[in-house]
């Protein structure tokens, strides 16, 4: 067991409106949850670290259901989600490991049986460092025009000793997807691919 | 609306450990940028009256937003600062124009008062260009722990004919002053300075 200890969270939401092209119905919106946390593992190797997943399960419950809250509150709207980590220097890859099971977890408890693979991207980086977080339809990971990814990072984090996690959902499609390939209207959503 | 807005971002930060120490309550504190294409990219323009009535509209637009991601009543914000960003094919006398001549005033409304200058930046840049926005305290700009600046970027943004402009707000000063000053509990209030 080790203790969750939270320096800082940040809530980021990008409402797109065009992209050059006709503006759409209802704006794309991009939400990320980010929190920055300290790495109980840092500065030495610790072979055994992976109870931490379970300390880290309410937290990202948490994010999970203020990303829901900054997109006002109704599940229905969710359709793209990815999730991240930045370690800083004093930590390893692996640490950020540590973030794909409870990160997965949350969002499916939270959006309600949500059969996509949760994309996601990590590594280790100083403050200021950007993660692109990778982003695709939440019950169908073939979707084309939901494969999508979110910018995002903090000025003072992570820290050496921190860990930035990071959850992102996305209301829809690219502001003018139009490449083709599976729409979202043809998910059979058995296997959570198409 | 007279500004052509393609995107919209808010973003909130909340400061719960500061050097080990507790943040009680936490300090918060919201931005809200719109990226709009610039009017007069490209071209040399005496009359930036367009510029200036579009401040005015972001001013509200952007404050409401602001105040609304930071989740308390407007009248309860502590400090505020504002800053733009003009992508490469315009001048700095376009943000100027934004932000200066008419911006404040719909601010100060949605906030019910604010007696202080606005503390603004601005700068030309390209995408991803990060924008410090100044803090200072909306009734007397002289308290100390609310001299303070937030960091925002909008990777995708500004564009060449664009115009990155951001309104921030906060509920509370720096997480843990304590270098002196005019504190805020003796505001008085009159002069916007103390």
């Amino acid at each position: 067991m080790h203790e969750v200890r939270i320096r800082k969270r940040v809530v980021i939401v990008e409402e797109i409106f065009h992209e050059g092209g006709p503006a759409a119905a209802t704006p794309q919106r991009r939400a990320a949850a980010l929190t920055v946390i300290h790495n109980p593992f840092a500065g030495k190797f610790v072979p055994e670290i992976a109870g931490f997943m379970e300390d880290l399960n309410p937290l990202g419950l948490e994010m999970a259901k203020s990303l829901v809250t900054a997109l006002g509150g109704d599940l229905k709207v969710v359709e793209g989600y990815g999730k991240g980590a930045i370690v800083g220097p004093a930590g390893e890859l692996e640490h950020g490991a540590l973030w794909h099971v409870p990160g997965g977890y949350a969002m499916r408890e939270v959006l309600g049986g949500a059969k996509a693979i949760v994309p996601s991207t990590k590594k280790v980086g100083g403050p200021g460092t950007r993660l692109d977080v990778p982003v695709t339809h939440i019950n169908a990971s073939y979707v084309r025009s939901h494969f999508d990814s979110m910018e995002i990072g903090i000025s003072d984090a992570p820290r050496a000793e921190e860990i930035v996690v990071a959850l992102v959902m996305t209301t829809g499609p690219r502001v003018h997807a139009r490449v083709g390939g599976l729409k979202a209207s043809e998910i059979k959503s058995e296997d959570g691919l198409r | 609306m007279k500004a052509k807005v393609r995107k919209i971002v808010t973003f909130v930060e909340e400061t719960h450990n500061e050097m080990g120490k507790v943040v009680t309550p936490p300090t918060k504190r919201a931005a809200a940028a719109a990226v709009i294409e610039n009017p007069f990219a490209e071209r040399y323009v005496d009359d930036l009256t367009e510029l200036t009535e579009i401040g005015e509209e972001l001013g509200e637009l952007l404050a409401k937003r602001a105040v609304a991601a930071l989740g308390i009543a407007g009248p309860s914000v502590e400090s505020y600062g504002k800053a733009a960003a003009v992508g490469e094919n315009g001048e700095l006398e376009h943000a100027a124009a934004i932000l200066h001549p008419k911006l404040g005033a719909p601010v100060r409304k949605v906030l019910g008062k604010g007696a202080a200058l606005i503390p603004s930046s601005k700068k030309r840049g390209g995408l991803g260009v990060p924008l410090d926005i100044p803090l200072g305290h909306k009734d007397a700009a002289f308290v100390r722990s609310h001299f303070d600046g937030m960091e925002i970027r909008v990777n995708d943004a500004p564009r060449a004919n664009e115009i990155l402009v951001a309104v921030a707000v906060t509920d509370s000063g720096r997480p843990l002053p304590r270098i002196g000053g005019l504190t805020k509990d003796q505001i008085k209030g009159e002069d916007g300075l103390r």
